[in-house]
């Protein structure tokens, strides 16, 4: 049948392909941002990671001090190989100097080694797997706004303590997924908790009514959802429908941004805990931030991997300016040897397994009576001090670590 | 893995397998009348879910009211695509059909997404369906109840009218030999147009009942329509029972699979595809031509 073979190739296509959007330009010094522009991670990084680096380049003067600063993006749509290609086109052939952001950990580890291969620098920080600055760590790369250890050690410890000690996970079934898993379920152990059960899901799940089934009959007190985007809200979602919480058993979104709160809305996100670096409301200069971003991307306030974004292309900027060059291994170096400061994350250090250090927190969303409107989600349950929001530099087995 | 479990996860399929045959009856219906295999279905299906939103946010209509109200304005538009355009392609190869639906649904899926992002937005269950039924084996979500019990009250509906009515039989008719019918003055073209705004308001349907239950989300569609295409092609492209047999059993599979193997839950429709493409080329209940 002719028809059903046609049908066939297209769904095959369609499985394959999507939309693409890479531009192409030349120039001196050539940021690309790569991410997820279309799918379940576009809003926690997609344009708003475009306009952040953007206004980092607006925001340190570039033309004022005679820098020719392009940036350009496209849409990995979370394949490794589709990242992968479009990396090397931009290395190679379109003399790109640094790409920045890469959420989706999948992608970003193969970033890391094809941007060591080629003596470029890459900046993470999207991508939240810890082995970026672990075993996989490279003199290439730098991981600036989180990781899997601080998440679990923030929001992991805190439930621990306050009695939630027997955890199920819920985990997106790839590279971050199973690192933010790993990385909590230690967590648990340590402090005495443990582990009942862990089922792994397809990025990328609409219904999840099957797998909090699961959840729920394991009977254990925490329900771990390593996962991110909209795999979390529509977990929590269905959990609610589902009556988790009215059943005795608590979400624990180990990793959570704000427009995932936003999508939720307050009367299902409130009462979550989950640990950030970054919240638009915690002094004058992230909200003057937050004014001007939203303004530019559709009222969206950033996400934590925006501001990471921000002051990444910043500090990278910075050392550029420097070195009078833009040899990415060279600029590398120069960024691990400089301090950091930005209006964002304040004063900060980049260690020599390339993890940026800046403290950490750990928000509670608020109940919709405590909100003052939209975008006014979280309180600060605790601060973590920056030596230790951050896996011990001696603990992560990266080879550029001398012990 | 107990027998409770086991029916519990046979019942959570059957409601996602709602999901499925509500919408594979509206691409079969669409496809044996207009011989178009309506790629845009998914687009359709996600703009329901968002005139419900729009409904509940700008004139403060609810749920009950969405229900009917936007299958009426999505089959509506659906009208306008088929008239403005789908016309002009019946008498090409069924590529041309796909491709203009294709085009026709990344446009309205851009759109979306490029005005409301990509997190989607919440709509929450209307008070009447909050809560749950204990069944002994499973508390099943009341709202959850109701979708399954719609969907299929609806499905059957519409197997009764195209396969037991005389409306039905005109249906068919066309289907075999439009010009012989037209002679009996039976008009058509309308009857086709309103054909497509009926599959297409199935589908604007299938999203006010998901609006709930996901959330409102630009991508939904795109998500859901290659696993509902993938179930029209196991059960025959034009089968009105079967892809409502095939919705439904599908449902029951994939959930099973998230027990037993979760990480699969995403291909294993797709490895049946291919055995069924293998066996039975037409499809398990598909006629060959």
């Amino acid at each position: 049948m002719k028809l059903a073979r046609v049908l066939v190739l297209v769904l095959a296509a369609a499985l394959a392909a999507g939309p693409a959007a890479a531009q192409i330009s030349d120039g001196v010094i050539k940021i690309g941002v790569l991410n997820d522009q279309s799918s379940l991670y576009a809003d926690l990084a997609g344009q708003g990671s475009v306009v952040a680096a953007r206004m980092a380049v607006e925001d340190y003067g570039a033309e004022k001090k005679g820098m020719k600063v392009e940036i350009i993006f496209a849409d990995h749509q979370n394949k490794p190989d589709v990242g992968s290609q479009i990396a090397r086109q931009w290395y190679d052939a379109d003399k790109v100097d640094v790409i920045v952001d890469v959420p989706n950990s999948g992608v970003a580890l193969a970033l890391n080694q094809i941007a060591r291969d080629k003596g470029k620098a890459l900046l993470i920080s999207g991508a939240a797997t810890a082995d970026l600055t672990g075993k996989a760590c490279s003199p290439n790369t730098i991981h600036w706004t989180y990781d899997t250890w601080a998440l679990a050690n923030g929001t992991g410890n805190a439930i621990v303590k306050t009695g939630g000690d027997s955890w199920f996970f819920l985990t997106a079934d790839y590279a971050f997924g199973h690192a933010l898993e790993r990385d909590t379920e230690a967590v648990v152990t340590k402090a005495g908790g443990k582990v009942v059960g862990k089922v792994r899901h397809p990025l990328n799940t609409q219904d999840f009514s099957s797998f909090l089934l699961q959840a729920q009959a394991s009977k254990a007190k925490i329900i771990g959802l390593a996962n991110a985007g909209g795999d979390t809200t529509n977990a929590i979602k269905q959990g609610a429908e589902f009556g988790i919480v009215r059943g005795g058993q608590n979400f624990a979104g180990l990793l959570v941004f704000i427009t995932d709160v936003h999508a939720l809305g307050l009367p299902t996100a409130q009462g979550l805990i989950m640990t950030e670096t970054f919240y638009w409301d915690m002094n004058d200069k992230t909200r003057a931030f937050a004014k001007r971003f939203a303004e530019r991307d559709r009222g969206i306030h950033p996400t934590m991997i925006h501001a990471g974004v921000y002051s990444a292309v910043t500090h990278y900027l910075k050392a550029v300016e420097a070195l009078k060059g833009d040899d990415g291994t060279k600029v590398i170096a120069k960024m691990k040897e400089t301090p950091t400061d930005d209006p964002l994350f304040g004063k900060g250090t980049i260690r020599a397994d390339g993890r940026k250090i800046h403290p950490a927190y750990l928000f509670e969303v608020k109940k919709p009576g405590e909100s003052k409107g939209a975008w006014d989600y979280y309180k600060t349950r605790a601060t973590i001090p920056a030596e230790q929001a951050f896996r011990p530099v001696d603990q992560g087995d990266c080879p550029l670590v001398k012990k | 893995m107990n027998t409770q479990a086991l029916f519990s996860q046979l019942l959570i399929g059957l409601i996602n397998g709602a999901f499925y045959a509500l919408l594979s009856l509206g691409l079969s219906v669409i496809f044996g009348l207009l011989n178009i295999i309506n790629f845009a279905h998914g687009a359709l299906y996600m703009m329901g879910a968002f005139v419900a939103y729009f409904l509940l946010q700008w004139a403060g209509l609810g749920y009950w009211a969405a229900l009917v109200i936007a299958p009426l304005v999505v089959g509506l538009l659906g009208i306008v695509i088929e008239r403005s355009m789908l016309r002009w392609l019946y008498q090409l190869d069924h590529l041309y059909g796909l491709l203009l639906t294709f085009g026709v649904a990344l446009v309205i899926e851009g759109v979306f997404r490029n005005e409301f992002g990509s997190s989607g937005l919440p709509y929450t269950i209307p008070s009447q369906l909050v809560g749950s039924y204990n069944l002994g084996f499973m508390f099943l979500p009341t709202y959850r109840g109701w979708v399954v019990v719609l969907s299929l009250v609806i499905c059957l509906a519409t197997w009764y009218v195209i396969e037991r009515t005389k409306l039905g039989s005109y249906l068919r008719a066309a289907t075999e030999n439009p010009t012989l019918v037209q002679a009996f003055g039976v008009n058509v073209p309308r009857m086709v147009t309103l054909t497509y705004g009926f599959g297409v308001a199935l589908a604007a349907l299938a999203g006010v009942l998901a609006a709930p239950i996901y959330q409102v989300n630009p991508l939904m569609g795109s998500n859901l329509i290659i696993v509902v295409f993938a179930v029209v092609v196991i059960g025959g492209l034009g089968s009105i029972m079967g892809s409502i047999v095939t919705g439904f059993g599908l449902g029951v599979v994939e959930g099973f699979t998230k027990v037993f193997y979760p990480e699969a839950s995403n291909t294993v429709i797709f490895v049946i595809m291919a055995a069924v493409l293998l066996v039975r080329p037409a499809g398990l209940f598909g006629r060959a031509q």
